[in-house]
């Protein structure tokens, strides 16, 4: 069972990292999503699976009957869903902002910090090409 | 037992509260940010003179005890780090009370800055990796709503990248922490040093600490990951790149120097080593990216990748000595880079732009922006005897004693290298002859004393530990003599050594 889930992990971490890869916002936000619950599955895994007793003291008991499930895990991923769920939300809200005030989604286009001249603010339409050609260039 | 350890957690978050229910009254929500941020900074600096006093504090939250349950540890180095914090938060919100219009207030300025001060301590304070997690996406989830606070086109382009790289590196990270759980069985981080050193199969374990440099890599900003920072820390308002440049990057480190000094110290010929190939790419990358550009704020974007090398260095280098260098380069880094960010406000404000090129005559207008610019930048090129001087000098000596040539030499080329920017900056802003049309025509915008005292006090703690080192060394030394000896952390944190 281990073993199918490991590899099951690396087969969505795969799917999710070629989703983040592939320059378009709305396959990045699907790419996380997988990404995230690919890493609450490893943590769920790594936690051992085991079919014994969840770790709940029965009635009139002052401790429960061992061997126990392991517990601590559960805690972390329900945490760390939350927490996924948190940040998904705030992507989806600024992407479709970004989406809104900049008109692409593609983040091959998505340019507009890394300019160099365009740094103040100042619209970039009318600078010169960065990489003028030449004449005598080429072969 | 110390409840003052909690102290700099609590503030924020009860400011950020206060602030966010008096967003209808603007001027009583800056009042309640100022009087937050000085009681944060007092409650910060108090903290750190009482672990000066007594050493390491540890507080057991809910009285679970310490593998069970969430420890905050205040060491040496913690204590440094949250007491800057302390202090650049302060400065950061006297400084935004005229940089900071009143529409991003009413967007939730106050409330974000009070949080991402909040979510930075706890990163420095705790003691468990999962609980690291969590503050690392309490200070995320604030700066990510800063850095596009004023829905300009320039901010939604850098904030997307910021936010998907930033995202990314904390899956890295909790994919770290969720195999390291599987390994060991604990996530305290005192418990972990031990448990690390009984793992089955130790090539696993690198390839998870290969995990958390990656992780924790992207944070810090070094050598192959930096990339995000470069186009985002340029695009907020002045104090918001201030506050994200003084201390995000810095948790990346902290949270480096933590986990390799504290639990990956098993293979030290191999993590290290990693650490130290990495820290001399970074230092010389980040000086040449910041030699290609012309925009004030983008050089020194370059400039903290630059700077993270050489605190990574230290921390490769693992002696005493460079791990005191580290120490003290975070604290004379912090301060420093925050400031000449809220300083590259100010140009903006007295010259109107952040571009080099429309930018001039400042030394002839504003005599007093000149030399309250000349102390923090040339103290991060190292010049003597300002702070940065001292802080480069412990690093390479403890590389030549090391017999660390190469990297010796590459901490000396960046170090020119950073004058050379600075003096870009210098003799572009503020000796030029102001371009345009008319003789110097005087800028609009008279600067303001609500901006210039936190730039002047900065400015002065760099020249006091520039001047007056001895302190410092001591702090930063005992810092380090703690992270070279992980039993007084362990001892602290679980009662004994088990």
């Amino acid at each position: 069972m281990e073993t199918i889930l490991a590899v099951g992990c690396g087969v969505i971490v795969a799917a999710s990292i070629y989703l983040m890869l592939s320059g378009n916002l709305i396959r990045f936000i699907f790419g996380l999503v997988l990404a995230t619950n690919a890493v609450n599955l490893l943590i769920f895994v790594a936690g051992r699976l085991s079919e014994i007793r969840p770790p709940i003291i029965p009635e009139n008991a002052l401790a429960p009957v061992k061997p126990l499930a392991n517990a601590v895990p559960q805690a972390l991923i329900l945490t760390a869903i939350v927490i996924g769920f948190a940040l998904l939300s705030y992507v989806f809200i600024l992407f479709y902002k970004t989406y809104a005030v900049l008109g692409t989604v593609d983040a091959e286009t998505m340019r507009v910090s890394e300019h160099k001249e365009n740094f103040s603010g100042r619209k970039s339409e009318a600078q010169s090409d960065p990489h003028p050609v030449r004449e005598g260039d080429g072969p | 037992m110390n409840p003052l350890i909690v102290l700099p957690l609590i503030l924020p978050f009860a400011t950020a509260t206060l602030a966010l229910a008096l967003n209808k009254n603007l001027e009583r929500q800056y009042k309640a940010s100022l009087l937050g941020g000085t009681l944060h900074c007092a409650a910060c600096l108090l903290l750190l003179a009482n672990v000066y006093r007594d050493g390491m504090t540890v507080i057991q939250v809910g009285k679970w005890p310490s593998p069970f349950g969430i420890t905050l540890a205040a060491d040496h180095l913690s204590a440094i780090l949250v007491a800057i914090t302390g202090i650049l938060g302060l400065a950061v919100i006297v400084y935004s009370r005229v940089e900071i219009k009143p529409f991003l207030r009413r967007g939730g300025y106050d409330p974000l800055l009070h949080i991402l001060l909040g979510g930075v301590c706890g990163a420095f304070l705790t003691g468990d990796l999962f609980n690291l997690y969590v503050w690392f996406e309490v200070m995320l989830m604030a700066s990510f709503g800063l850095i596009v606070l004023g829905r300009e086109k320039i901010q939604f382009d850098g904030g997307v990248k910021y936010v998907m790289i930033n995202l990314f590196s904390t899956l890295l990270f909790i994919m770290g922490i969720g195999l390291l759980y599987g390994m060991t069985g604990t996530l305290n981080l005192a418990a972990l040093h031990g448990a690390v050193q009984s793992v089955p199969n130790p090539s696993v374990l690198m390839a998870v600490a290969g995990i958390f440099i990656t992780a924790f890599g992207i944070k810090a900003g070094i050598f192959p990951l930096f990339f995000w920072l470069p186009v985002s820390y340029h695009t907020p308002p002045a104090a918001v790149s201030g506050i994200l440049a003084g201390l995000l990057t810095k948790v990346g480190v902290y949270a480096l120097i933590r986990l390799f000094t504290l639990v990956f110290i098993t293979d030290m010929a191999w993590t290290h080593d990693i650490l130290l190939v990495l820290s001399i790419a970074t230092m010389i990358t980040g000086v040449l990216g910041a030699a290609a550009f012309q925009e004030v704020r983008r050089i020194l974007s370059f400039h903290i990748i630059s700077q993270v090398g050489y605190m990574v260095m230290g921390l490769a280098l693992f002696t005493p000595l460079a791990l005191t260098g580290t120490v003290f380069y975070l604290m004379h880094h912090m301060i420093v880079k925050a400031n000449l960010f809220l300083i590259s406000g100010a140009i903006r404000r007295a010259g109107g732009s952040f571009d080099l090129e429309k930018l001039g005559g400042l030394y002839k207008n504003k005599g007093q922006l000149a030399v309250l610019f000349f102390i923090p930048a040339f103290s991060l090129a190292g010049f003597p005897p300002l702070s940065g001087f001292w802080a480069k000098m412990i690093l390479i000596r403890a590389a030549l004693e090391n017999a660390a040539y190469g990297t010796a030499a590459a901490a000396v080329g960046g170090g020119l290298l950073t004058v050379y920017s600075m003096t870009k900056i210098w003799g572009e802003a503020f000796w030029k002859p102001a371009p345009g049309s008319g003789r110097n025509k005087s800028p609009d915008h008279p600067l303001d004393p609500w901006m210039m005292a936190p730039i002047a006090v900065l400015a002065g703690m760099s020249l006091i530990i520039g001047l007056a080192p001895g302190l410092f060394i001591s702090l930063s030394e005992r810092a380090a003599f703690e992270l070279t000896h992980p039993e007084i952390y362990i001892c602290a944190v679980l009662g004994a050594l088990p």
